[in-house]
């Protein structure tokens, strides 16, 4: 698979001070979760992405365009929500999102028509009509998402999308941008703060850390390696019981006086371990299968 | 996207062409600006006087109507001569009330972009700032053409019509002079006005700075004048220039240029250069602040 983003030993400096330090790597999930502290240099990668920074050395690619020589044709495939509010004045929010679709170049129809499609999607049909002026944070956290998908992108860059929402409206932007990746239809990259936010959307992850990369982790790959790793807490598990489990072809240590971790080998399944156990009486209280959460990746990443 | 699917689809229709996106800008404003009653009457008021330009020039090729008011048309001729004066009135006049309308509408015209964080969402498309610069642009540019030059140039192939006779070729600086003054004009009210709207966010302050730097330079230049007997206070003023190079290209012979044709375009080619260079630091998706 082609990657989304390859980013080349890209240098970005504002003035003297250097944000981005030669990074380098390539990005293919339908979801990419850009995950770091404040200051990390998130949101100057978004950007450089976006064609506002010009990069010091180095560069990068989007859909294989390089952001040097040929931003404008990227930006013809992505759509941007931007962290902080942005909008324009006194347009109603469907005069706002028809104005965005236009400059991206729908005609003006079909720009009507998708703004209106838009904002239903996002949930803002009824209040349509309304200044944007009047929306609420989390309506307007939705304007904004309904701007950048209202062209059809095939790359949308969504910048702290969560952000000051409630709950309830949380949730709702979360599932709209699980919406948009199942569709398979556009790609997403997606900055925040939220471990737990990235971690329900994103299958790919870039972690960084004061300007490098401090890692880029597969999501998808690891759920699914994390499957093979077994805890089990158990009643009456003795050595042998253990060597047993090593005879099915896994690979296993006693942690504990109870407690059994193992690797489960080829064509094994829990029920074969379930079986076993009760061959040799003994109780499986706890089976967990031990998966590094994206905490403890990003943990990992932060040392 | 249908609203009854309720999925994302990406658009495969057919995309405008680049180079006339930035005409949606002026598109977007006028529906918002003609939406004001008061500001359609103001614009309709503009063509009073082009109406009574139309009517003078009539009558005075109209020999019978000329008979309703007893009047001759040999005295006529002779009261209402048209040429480089009757012109550069009419300019004058429809130059004001272009100034009026820069005061109207520019000094909101990036500010509230700018104000509302809104220059990323157009900057992210392909669309550049040099595209947003001459789209704002062009929303007072359209605007102020359609009170000046427009009408001054149908006024003039009005009379060319009437008159006949070879009169357009020999008159065709008077074209030239309305096209070349009222295009220059609106070049630098709207870079004014954007310079202006894009440094200074609340409205009024932007008016009055627009004011001031449009007439303080006047007398400033006849103080400078006065008190150290030389000109160059002049290359300050915007209007001095104006009037130069008025009296130049509409050959007035009852007003005297105090800058020559060279210092008049140096004026408007260093105020022109100032306000790009404002815009270029202000028209930007993100502000490095250091």
């Amino acid at each position: 698979m082609n990657p989304i983003i390859e980013l080349d030993q890209l240098r970005i400096e504002f003035g003297k001070r250097r944000i981005l330090h030669d990074i380098k790597g390539a990005l293919r999930g339908r979801c990419i979760g850009l995950l770091g502290p404040n200051g990390a240099g998130k949101t100057t990668l978004i950007h450089t992405l976006l064609g506002f920074h010009k990069p010091a050395s180095g560069t990068a690619r989007v859909f294989g365009r390089d952001i040097r020589t040929e931003i404008k044709d990227i930006r013809t495939y992505i759509g941007y929500m931007p962290e902080r509010d942005a909008f324009i004045a006194n347009q109603t929010c469907v005069h706002f999102v028809r104005l965005m679709a236009e400059l991206s170049g729908l005609p003006s129809e079909a720009a009507l028509e998708r703004a209106h499609e838009a904002l239903f999607y996002v949930g803002l049909g009824e209040a349509r009509y309304r200044k944007l002026g009047t929306y609420s944070l989390g309506m307007k956290q939705l304007a904004k998402l309904a701007q950048a998908i209202a062209h059809g992108p095939k790359l949308i860059f969504l910048d702290e999308p969560t952000n000051g929402l409630d709950p309830p409206a949380r949730k709702r932007m979360l599932e709209l941008i699980r919406e948009v990746r199942d569709s398979g239809s556009a790609g997403i990259v997606f900055s925040s703060h939220l471990l737990r936010d990235v971690e329900e959307c994103c299958d790919e992850v870039l972690i960084m850390k004061g300007g490098h990369i401090a890692a880029i982790c597969n999501l998808e790959e690891e759920r699914r390696a994390n499957r093979r790793f077994v805890e089990m807490e158990t009643r009456g598990a003795t050595p042998e019981f253990a060597a047993a489990i090593g005879s099915l072809g896994c690979e296993y240590a006693m942690t504990g006086e109870q407690r059994v971790k193992l690797v489960m080998s080829d064509g094994l399944e829990v029920r074969d371990i379930y079986k076993l156990a009760a061959e040799r009486n003994v109780q499986i209280r706890r089976l967990n299968y031990k998966r590094d959460s994206l905490e403890d990746i990003f943990l990992k990443a932060m040392e | 996207m249908a609203v009854y699917e309720h999925t994302y689809k990406p658009y495969e229709g057919k995309l405008t062409s680049a180079w006339s996106r930035f005409l949606v800008l002026p598109r977007y404003a006028y529906q918002d600006l003609f939406k004001y009653k008061l500001f359609t009457a103001l614009f309709v008021l503009c063509y009073v006087c082009p109406l009574i330009y139309t009517i003078l020039i009539y009558l005075r090729h109209n020999v019978s109507a000329l008979a309703i008011f007893g009047a001759n048309a040999s005295d006529i001729a002779r009261e209402l001569p048209i040429g480089g004066t009757f012109f550069f009135i009419f300019t004058v006049i429809q130059t004001l009330l272009s100034f009026i309308f820069t005061v109207i509408v520019g000094p909101v015209l990036i500010s509230r972009d700018l104000a509302n964080n809104a220059l990323p969402l157009y900057l992210c498309r392909p669309f550049s700032r040099f595209e947003y610069i001459i789209g704002k642009m062009s929303v007072l540019m359209i605007l102020l053409s359609a009170i000046t030059l427009v009408p001054g140039l149908l006024l003039f192939l009005f009379q060319s019509y009437l008159e006949g006779g070879g009169w357009m070729a020999e008159n065709w600086w008077i074209a030239s002079a309305i096209f070349t003054l009222s295009f220059l004009t609106l070049v630098m009210l709207a870079l004014l006005a954007m310079a202006f709207s894009a440094w200074i966010k609340w409205r009024t302050a932007a008016s009055a700075a627009l004011f001031a730097v449009l007439i303080i330079p006047f007398p400033v230049g006849f103080s400078i004048q006065g008190l150290f007997n030389t000109t160059v206070g002049h290359l300050l003023s915007p209007i001095m220039a104006f009037i130069s190079l008025a009296k130049l290209l509409f050959r007035l012979e009852w007003t005297d240029a105090i800058l020559t044709s060279g210092e008049a375009w140096f004026v408007f080619a260093a105020y022109a250069a100032i306000c790009l260079l404002m815009l270029s630091r202000k028209v930007r998706a993100y502000e490095v602040v250091s």
